[in-house]
């Protein structure tokens, strides 16, 4: 036994020895910080302009290295929970904010970056749309720093709408709204693509009609504990029952995931959608069509969601994405200036180059595309942007929110029944 | 007769003699023990039996996966299981699937089976062709049969488009879509249950079909007379694998319908993943899986020892 001890120690004391070593060479040969960074981009043109902007960075800090790692989205979101416990962890990746980034804060494996923010003055805080930066905060610290955000709204399509007779300058209320999809309805032209398969487009309605129903203060205080049983939430969950009735969207919708939505408005199917800021560019079109084509991006107009009578919302108020990246407790000390250089420095490049729309602020002009431009336009006077509910409210309450939100339309569920499922699972996680 | 009369003459002697025989078999078996148990026991007990009793330890939380679980609920998780009505859909839905693979897959793939066994031409190619279908994976089955059912382009579409109707939804319509489902489940793995009958069917002696024939059986009678009984562990061993299969249905169910519309078509393991894995809410979703761990051990043991304990 001492035998095989002794010899252990002695292999290990060599193991050991040797380890020092190489980590003593590896540092000394370098004397760099890699910079580790964990993304979901499968875009091959999107990565590249990453690459240019990374290169660049290595150029200019010549002790610093960053090596991409990649995860495909559906990988990212399960393995993300134990990668970041692990010695494997990224120094920065994506997030969506969040419940998911507010769980991400309680498990100390990630650092916030108010410091970085606020450091000369709160350079960086104020290069950054304010609302983006609120929106990633959670009890007054940022934890995650901004790089882009979206805007929901509705496009139609001109030819269909003319059609039917229809003016899209004229609908501002949900009155207005559900007229124009009677008229369309009139006219034997399917009003709406919806995706009631994959769920969360249909909870673009309820989201929209929510936040038109109550307003910032209403909806916020819900989620700081009033809960979403309110009067409010009972009226905007009615009025999507109520639109559902009307049956709006084209045939088989409860089953069509989201290619199978942006399918039928691209191919004229049918005269609206509430979709992403990108719904028009002649890239998503061609994504989306049958024909590999679509519509003409002039073909595609847009409107902001329609207020409803006696809500305390305004119109701008907006909901949509928004994206930022977060940087792990264990990462090198250049992280936080590269997100910096990436998201600020190089916001221009970023919107002209990846069609994105910059949480920086100044960054608008560079947005090229004419239907991009006019999203961005709209953004930049928020008075309130409400990130997606099924990211801002946690992935148990938000899938609970998607599921209701289609229940409803479907008429499967009241609305008081579907609120108390809300609620239900919200009080598991208060 | 031998061993009657020459056993009381020994059995004084096996009785002393026996414990030290048997102390040196085990003696000899030692090294092997030591060799060979611990490797398989560990990898057994490593990725087997910890994972169970760790998904049992965080059914009892309320855990999203992130650091440590902490919030101890007791069976909250469990409670919250049986008020959920996609799990009672869910389990309906398996008891369905199992139905109809004993009603409906079963037997056709038995009367297949008969057909393709015979001397006829072409009966290695149609065994080939009805088998296909098992060869092809879930989840390539299940985006095939979606863009099939699909109400305005797919291959049913067409059919009720040229006879000039108006095409259903099948997938979309919650009355609808689990009978849709059914039929890509016995269409996906009959010839699974088909190539158990032609190997069971090849077994049988000629000889006992020949004497059936001599006694002037008709075709139906020595089927239902000798076939079938002789096939009986066969059919046994088929309806223990369709049960099986029903409760471990998933790759198929994600690409056709993702447990939808308003989980009309949820089976238990569709439910554990999108109430458990994609809500983050890995206590509730490790409950779900203690659930179905003792259904299909319940499932699997008793059926064993009702029905296959002679096989």
């Amino acid at each position: 036994m001492n035998l095989v001890f002794g010899r252990l120690s002695r292999r290990s004391l060599v193991l050991a020895l040797s380890a020092v070593a190489l980590a003593s060479t590896v540092s000394d040969a370098a004397a760099q910080s890699t910079i580790k960074w964990l993304h979901l981009e499968s875009n091959p043109d999107r990565l590249a302009t990453w690459q240019e902007i990374a290169a660049n960075y290595e150029a200019e800090h010549p002790d610093v290295k960053i090596e991409f790692q990649f995860l495909e989205n559906e990988a990212f979101k399960a393995k993300l929970p134990t990668l970041l416990q692990s010695n494997d962890a990224p120094s920065m990746f994506y997030t969506w904010g969040g419940g998911v980034l507010k769980a991400q804060t309680e498990t100390g494996a990630i650092r916030d970056i108010t410091a970085a923010m606020d450091a000369d003055n709160g350079a960086w805080r104020n290069a950054v749309s304010p609302a983006a930066v609120d929106g990633l905060s959670i009890d007054g610290k940022v934890w995650a720093a901004p790089v882009q955000s979206g805007l929901v709204s509705f496009f139609y399509n001109k030819a269909l709408f003319e059609q039917a007779g229809v003016d899209a300058n004229g609908i501002k209320t949900w009155t207005d709204f559900t007229a124009a999809v009677q008229k369309l309805k009139d006219a034997g032209i399917t009003p709406i693509a919806g995706g009631g398969g994959d769920k969360w487009p249909i909870h673009f309605f309820w989201s929209y009609l929510a936040m038109r129903e109550l307003g910032k203060d209403g909806f916020d205080a819900a989620k700081a504990g009033e809960g979403f049983q309110g009067e409010g939430f009972v009226k905007a969950s009615q009025m999507l029952a109520d639109l559902g009735a009307m049956e709006p969207f084209q045939e088989g919708y409860l089953g069509a995931t989201w290619p199978d939505t942006q399918a039928v408005f691209a191919d004229g199917r049918a005269a609206m959608v509430l979709s992403f800021e990108n719904t028009a560019t002649p890239q998503n079109q061609a994504n989306a069509a049958t024909d590999g084509k679509g519509l003409a991006e002039d073909a595609i107009g847009r409107f902001a969601f329609p207020l409803v009578d006696g809500g305390a919302g305004v119109v701008t108020d907006d909901f949509g994405g928004l994206n930022g990246w977060v940087v792990t407790t264990n990462a090198p000390p250049e992280t936080e200036d590269f997100i910096h250089y990436m998201t600020v420095e190089n916001a221009g490049l970023l919107a002209e180059k990846n069609n994105i729309l910059p949480t920086a602020l100044g960054s608008d002009a560079s947005v090229k595309d004419p239907s991009l431009a006019d999203s961005a336009a709209q953004m930049a006077k928020a008075t309130w942007h409400q990130n997606y509910l099924d990211q801002d409210l946690g992935p148990n309450v938000g899938r609970v929110v998607n599921d209701m939100s289609v229940e409803l339309v479907s008429g499967q569920v009241t609305p008081e029944d579907a609120l108390q499922q809300v609620q239900d699972a919200f009080s598991m996680e208060m | 007769m031998t061993e009657t009369v020459a056993a009381p003459g020994l059995s004084a002697g096996t009785a002393l003699a026996r414990p030290k025989v048997r102390r040196a078999r085990i003696r000899g078996k030692w090294p092997v023990l030591v060799l060979f148990l611990p490797p398989a026991l560990l990898l057994f007990t490593v990725f087997v039996i910890l994972p169970m009793g760790e998904a049992a330890w965080y059914s009892f939380y309320n855990w999203n996966g992130y650091g440590l679980p902490t919030q101890w609920i007791g069976w909250k998780n469990y409670e919250l299981i049986f008020r959920q009505g996609a799990f009672r859909n869910a389990l309906v839905n398996n008891g369905l699937i199992i139905l109809v693979s004993i009603c409906i897959q079963v037997p056709l793939a038995l009367w297949l089976a008969t057909m393709v066994t015979k001397h006829i031409k072409g009966a290695t190619f149609f065994r080939l062709i009805f088998f296909l279908p098992y060869v092809l994976a879930d989840v390539a089955a299940g985006m095939i049969w979606r863009f099939v059912y699909d109400g305005e382009f797919g291959l049913v579409a067409n059919i009720y488009h040229m006879m000039g109707l108006n095409a259903p939804f099948w997938l979309a319509d919650k009355n609808a879509a689990f009978s849709a489902v059914l039929g890509v489940i016995v269409w996906k793995y009959f010839g699974f249950h088909m190539m158990l009958f032609i190997a069971g069917l090849q077994a049988i002696d000629k000889s006992v079909l020949e004497a059936a024939d001599i006694d002037g059986a008709t075709g139906w009678q020595k089927f239902r007379q000798v076939t079938l009984p002789l096939l009986g562990s066969t059919v046994r061993l088929s309806v223990f694998f369709a049960v099986i299969g029903s409760l471990q249905l998933f790759d198929m169910i994600m690409p056709l319908t993702g447990g939808g519309p308003s989980n009309s078509t949820q089976t238990l393991v569709t439910f554990l993943y999108s109430f458990g894995v994609m809500r983050m809410q890995v206590g509730f979703g490790s409950a779900v899986g203690v659930v179905l761990f003792v259904i299909c051990v319940t499932l699997a043991f008793s059926y064993k020892r009702i029905f296959m304990k002679n096989d």
